[in-house]
């Protein structure tokens, strides 16, 4: 268990900045999930964390001391690769006792832990299968065990799940999520897949082209994102683009939007604000014009039935709007019809462009 | 086409696939093996004139003097030495091409590698006679350099058989190690680091066993031949060069003693059969 820190951290590869100053610290015993597209360093990162890589300058501190010019096998962390990395030539055990044999533990000693270990991930019936005889899943426990049987004071999961199918994905985010806990060991979770970073981390990092652009608990980032990229990356997110005006901002129509009263310093110029999809409700045109908050007229152009909900694309003034209505047995609009789309003030960001 | 479905067609459609290949082993290989093996028990050759008939005196001949037996063992005792240095020069090269080099360099290093196959090898042998004999280059480069005169006169004797010899053979232990080498996924290694593993231990505990296939399929590609060997033993050993395989060759090409040379190949190909059984249980629990 320690807190890692990052400080200004930057890699070259030839002329290609890989990371380019990132400063990050992973609180003690939490989440952390790197989000971003792939080349967006989040992969350079970690290999800077696990010491298979060094970084061209900047600190990397692990519970105090800095470590970034110590190889991989002399600092303690756990790693889980995307392929899981298991020994082929070696039963379950024995790769999971690995890490402690190396180290010149005691065979007796060896044993309990490594049992202990697989009993922690559910195989502890399969310790003398091989790797090829085991489901992706299980693969996925062993490698788990594995690297927390040396009790290491990072985890690091680089996109661990990828390999798996959907259905068996969200079982293995809540038993890692599980684990993570059971254990309480700081873990560092690189992944792309935005909706495995919001269920599963307290605080997301989101990469992008070697910087960090934002980071935060996954509600902020979602609900507060400060970059269209953020905006769209994490989640799906209309834009809107204008003049920013005392109380938000001036659409190309002269429509005025109210965003949310922004902490920020006040923005001018040209500007845009995000809005989420679910957040958006929609009216017939002939609705009361009562309603308070932002109003939106348009034409509805496309409907997409998911079941639980269905997405609607909104015509106006040139640009598709996306809006997510909740199944309740309502009445659906149909296409071509000419509707109003109302949102409240907070559920509008404004960012810069 | 699931695995089920091919069981069932059976093997009738892959025959005309197979019987080239097997066409070409039956005529090429087993007719005149089955011809030697008749050679081996006849006091003489079948020839005009000749009187024949059938007898295990040629085997017997192995065993009534020590003399084959002794040139038994010193030709497995070569192919023990020669395999043992392809292996130590050979796996540390197929790892650098395997997990270091990429691309050009790789490349570059791999045909050097396979250059000695693309030439002749009594041409190989006799520039070997020209570098290691007395006054050669070896000994002319080496004067060049140092200040004193040194004659390290390497040519007859048992080391210049052995570097004739490991020059041949190790591009295979080279290229067997390499493919195996390269199979091991480098994620595996980096797991290994993750761990603890020192260099050592990686190399000890995860690299040798998972390259083992390699290392077996080229040790045998090597140990075979080079027991039967006996071009470079002759050139580059001179007297020294009397081996098993230089004996064979005499009752065949000098003495035209048919009849003992095949039987004598055949006691060589049984022990060999021998020992690659024998040792097989041995490499199979190498490789787990």
């Amino acid at each position: 268990m320690a807190e890692v820190r990052v400080e200004n951290v930057s890699r070259s590869f030839g002329a290609h900045k890989a990371l380019d100053d990132v400063s990050i610290a992973f609180p003690d015993g939490g989440f952390y999930a790197l989000l971003g597209p792939s080349g967006s360093g989040k992969t350079t990162l970690l290999r800077q964390i696990a010491g298979f890589d060094f970084p061209d300058s900047g600190r990397i501190v692990i519970d105090g001391k800095g470590v970034e010019r110590v190889p991989v096998e002399k600092r303690r962390i756990g790693m889980v690769f995307q392929n899981y990395a298991l020994f082929p030539n070696m039963s379950v055990t024995d790769n999971v006792a690995f890490g402690l044999s190396v180290r010149g533990v005691s065979r007796a000693e060896i044993a309990g832990e490594v049992q202990r270990a697989l009993d922690l991930v559910q195989l502890g019936g399969l310790g003398e299968r091989r790797p090829h005889q085991l489901s992706g899943g299980q693969r996925q426990r062993v490698a788990l065990a594995r690297a927390i049987v040396i009790r290491p004071q990072v985890l690091l999961l680089d996109e661990p799940l990828s390999a798996l199918d959907k259905a068996l994905r969200v079982d293995m985010q809540v038993e890692l999520k599980r684990i993570q806990r059971e254990v309480g060991i700081t873990t560092i979770f690189v992944t792309h897949d935005q909706e495995e970073a919001l269920t599963m981390s307290d605080r997301i990092g989101i990469l992008r082209e070697g910087r960090l652009v934002q980071e935060g608990s996954p509600e902020e980032i979602y609900d507060h994102p400060v970059s269209e990229f953020a905006a769209t990356f994490l989640g799906d997110a209309n834009i809107l683009r204008g003049e920013a005006t005392e109380t938000g901002i001036r659409l190309g129509d002269g429509t005025e939007i109210a965003t949310r009263l922004n902490s920020m310093v006040r923005m001018t110029g040209k500007v845009s604000c995000a809005v989420r999809p679910e957040r958006i409700t929609i009216l017939p045109a002939s609705a009361a014009a009562s309603t308070t908050g932002n109003r939106l007229a348009g034409r509805v152009s496309k409907r997409i039935f998911a079941g639980d909900s269905s997405t609607y694309f909104v015509e106006r003034d040139g640009q598709t709007i996306k809006v997510l209505v909740q199944n309740a047995g309502q009445i659906p609009f149909d296409e071509g019809q000419d509707i109003v789309l109302t949102w409240s003030p907070e559920s509008t960001v404004l960012i810069r462009t | 086409m699931t695995s089920a479905q091919a069981a069932r067609k059976g093997i009738r459609p892959a025959l005309p696939l197979l019987a080239p290949a097997y066409l070409w082993l039956t005529v090429a290989i087993f007719l005149p093996l089955s011809a030697m093996a008749f050679f081996s028990f006849m006091t003489d050759l079948p020839m005009a004139g000749r009187e024949w008939s059938l007898t295990l005196k040629n085997y017997a001949a192995f065993f009534s003097t020590s003399l084959y037996l002794t040139l038994l063992w010193s030709s497995l005792r070569l192919g023990l030495e020669v395999t043992a240095w392809c292996l130590v020069i050979g796996f540390p090269a197929a790892y650098v091409l395997a997990k270091v080099l990429k691309g050009r360099a790789r490349e570059a290093i791999f045909l050097l590698v396979i250059l000695p196959f693309w030439s002749n090898g009594l041409v190989r042998i006799f520039s070997w006679a020209m570098v290691l004999r007395e006054g050669g280059i070896l000994d002319t480069a080496l004067n060049a350099v140092l200040p004193f005169t040194v004659s390290i006169d390497l040519m007859y004797s048992y080391p210049a058989v052995i570097i004739g010899l490991v020059h041949s053979y190790v591009p295979y232990m080279v290229l067997t190690c390499y493919l195996t080498l390269q199979a091991i996924d480098d994620s595996l290694i980096e797991a290994a680091r993750s761990l603890g593993a020192s260099r050592r231990q990686v190399l000890r505990r995860l690299i040798l066993p998972l390259a083992m296939p390699g290392i077996v399929a080229g040790a045998v590609l090597i140990f075979v031949p080079v027991v039967g060997s006996f071009m470079e033993p002759r050139i580059l050993g001179g007297r020294t060069g009397t081996f098993y395989g230089t004996v064979i060759e005499d009752q065949f090409v000098a003495v035209f003693n048919w009849p003992l040379g095949a039987a004598l190949s055949f006691i060589l190909l049984a022990v060999v059969l021998l020992i690659l059984a024998a040792s097989a249980p041995i490499l199979r629990r190498a490789q787990q």
